[in-house]
């Protein structure tokens, strides 16, 4: 692990082929946009992962380079799994330098997806002393041209099915912290209004139907509050209320418009995309109210669609310059902006590692899960139409 | 990840570099508040949608919520239930720049042909819908598409119409009127279209 702190500006993508050895060259990654040792950024971890077959292999190689490993197949690198899913899935992971078993588990309910996530997590953890991402959910639209609907998936987009059928235009899911339910905007009433959707009972209630549009919703960390972009005073404005709607309170009052709040996980600041004059910024307001602060994004350009991390270390945000670029920032503001690579609409893991984006293709959106730490990204499983706006279950 | 004390330490700089006042003290002007600004919360539910089978748990690690209320504001929104034509004022269709609100001088008089229009349907209202082109994010479209509206309804304001009967929506990226990506789509695309409400009989 690096622990140089300086910034090492842009290394071509060819000179990280040139650098790269040749084992690295065998496992097939998308273009990355930079690489450097920039705080914390790191190459992916070698690993080896042998005995297992169909399923199980490819859900544990997705998990593992989704969360800075990259598998190897040749070479001794320091790790190594072996195991088999004959019957249960069973592995021993051991470390090869100190010739020491670091576990060795078999894995017997459920699906033989979720025996190899868990298998996935097993490795995530004793490695990286962190939650692993395999077994999380993500929520999502799903756009046929038509109409929209609102999906919930496995991360890794398998097991996906919709949890609206409107036939009409729905947007921006976004989970409740620690509950199954979601907010989204909804179309189906004739405007654009917030509803709430227990994913438990299936009962949604109406959040916001003011005059004009109502969308963006974002919960805070405890649950308790709502931030969102109202249009009812005449102007695209943020706003935050109780979740039983009382208590709203509008936090700007620009003609510009403010889009996509978020929170930070202390629950003390609503971060937003918003104007300065006609820069396109970042910026942070008190849900109690106040003058919002600017948060520097230098070094890209047009920020939006902010997300702070769980850990409350990060903010992740698309950039738009001639394309879409996910970029990070340390939220202290302490270093420039760090373009990570082409996509939009970014929403973290709970373990503050991961974040899963849409990115543009020839067929529309699809969805896929980039380690922010090593820029390797995999695109998910995808459903038919556009696939985009997802929000990680934390 | 190791700590990284430089970290902390710059928060300071960032402090006093980074406080930049947006907010907008002064009156505002040219703003006016939608039909039920002021009501319209919580009414008019969605019939029941999915669950999520076997009631999984999601992985996720935040904390715990203080669950919601059912109780909801007193009014609904002003024109629910009035039934709509989007044909009428179809060739008024309002067009603008990229990223922009500006009522440009050619479209002037379409907005001016709208507001002719309501004033000799004196029972009728309007419904302007904002649109955008693909070319921003997902939710930034959607304000900017809201914020056209808006820029139309003012308009229409100032030109003698009466608030209460203009109803804004924004559509964002999501219904292009034509499907390419080029800017000979993007320029169909970035519009505010009308649709006349009429009460029911």
């Amino acid at each position: 692990m690096k622990t140089t702190t300086k910034f090492i500006s842009i290394i071509t993508a060819a000179a990280i082929l040139s650098a790269a050895t040749a084992r690295a060259q065998q496992e097939v990654f998308r273009p990355i946009v930079k690489e450097g040792d920039v705080m914390g950024f790191t190459k992916p971890v070698p690993i080896t992962v042998s005995g297992f077959s169909g399923e199980v292999e490819q859900v544990l190689r997705f998990d593992l380079e989704v969360q800075g490993f990259k598998l190897v197949s040749d070479g001794t690198p320091q790790y190594e799994v072996v195991g088999s899913n004959a019957g249960s899935v069973q592995a021993r992971l051991s470390d090869r330098i100190s010739k020491t078993p670091i576990f060795s588990k078999a894995y017997t309910g459920g699906s033989l997806r979720t025996r190899a996530h868990a298998l996935a997590d097993d490795v995530v953890a004793a490695l990286t002393k962190r939650k692993g991402i395999g077994q999380t959910k993500i929520a999502f639209k799903v756009d046929t041209g038509a109409a929209s609907e609102i999906y919930i998936a496995d991360f890794d987009g398998h097991n996906a099915h919709p949890v609206t059928r409107d036939n009409t235009i729905v947007a921006a899911p976004v989970w409740v912290p620690g509950r199954l339910a979601l907010y989204y905007v909804s179309y189906k009433l004739g405007n654009a209004n917030i509803f709430r959707h227990d994913l438990g009972t299936g009962a949604r209630s109406a959040f916001a139907r003011y005059g004009g549009s109502n969308f963006s919703p974002a919960v805070s960390p405890d649950g308790s509050k709502v931030a969102m972009i109202l249009s009812k005073d005449g102007w695209v404005d943020l706003y935050v209320s109780n979740t039983d709607g009382s208590g709203l309170k509008r936090l700007t009052r620009s003609p510009q418009d403010e889009s996509s709040p978020c929170w930070s996980p202390d629950g003390q600041w609503v971060l937003f995309a918003g104007k300065s004059g006609e820069r396109r910024v970042l910026m942070k307001v008190s849900p109690s109210g106040g003058e919002p602060v600017r948060i520097p994004t230098s070094g890209v350009s047009n920020p939006s669609e902010p997300e702070w991390s769980p850990d409350g270390k990060w903010i992740v945000f698309t950039s738009q310059g001639s394309g879409f670029t996910i970029c990070v920032v340390p939220a202290d503001g302490s270093a420039a902006a760090i373009p990570l690579v082409e996509g939009e609409d970014p929403s973290w893991s709970p373990n503050s590692r991961t974040v899963v984006f849409a990115r543009r293709t020839g067929s529309g959106r699809v969805l896929s899960v980039l380690d922010v730490f090593t820029k390797q990204y995999k695109d998910v499983s995808r459903i038919p139409g556009g696939n985009s706006q997802p929000s990680w279950a934390k | 990840m190791k700590t990284r004390n430089y970290l902390n330490l710059l928060v300071c700089v960032l402090a006093l570099t980074t406080l930049v006042t947006v907010g907008c003290k002064k009156k505002p002007v040219g703003v006016t508040p939608l039909p039920n600004a002021k009501s319209g919360g919580q009414v008019g539910d969605l019939p029941p949608g999915g669950i999520l089978p076997g009631g999984e748990n999601t992985g996720g690690m935040g904390n715990s919520g203080t669950g919601t209320s059912t109780t909801g504001f007193p009014a609904g929104p002003g024109h629910a239930g009035w039934s709509e034509d989007r044909a009428a004022l179809q060739t008024e269709t309002v067009y603008f720049d990229y990223d922009s609100s500006t009522i440009k001088g050619s479209e002037k008089s379409k907005i001016e042909n709208v507001a002719a229009y309501l004033k000799s349907h004196g029972s009728a209202a309007v419904k302007v819908e904002g649109n955008c082109d693909e070319r921003g994010t997902e939710e930034y479209n959607r304000a900017l598409g809201e914020r056209r509206a808006l820029a139309i309804r003012e308009y229409l304001i100032n030109s003698g119409i009466t608030p209460d009967s203009v109803d804004t929506v924004s559509y964002g990226e999501d219904k292009p009127a034509a499907p390419g990506h080029n800017e000979a789509a993007w320029k169909k695309n970035r519009r505010g279209e009308f649709v006349v409400l009429t009460a029911p009989k």
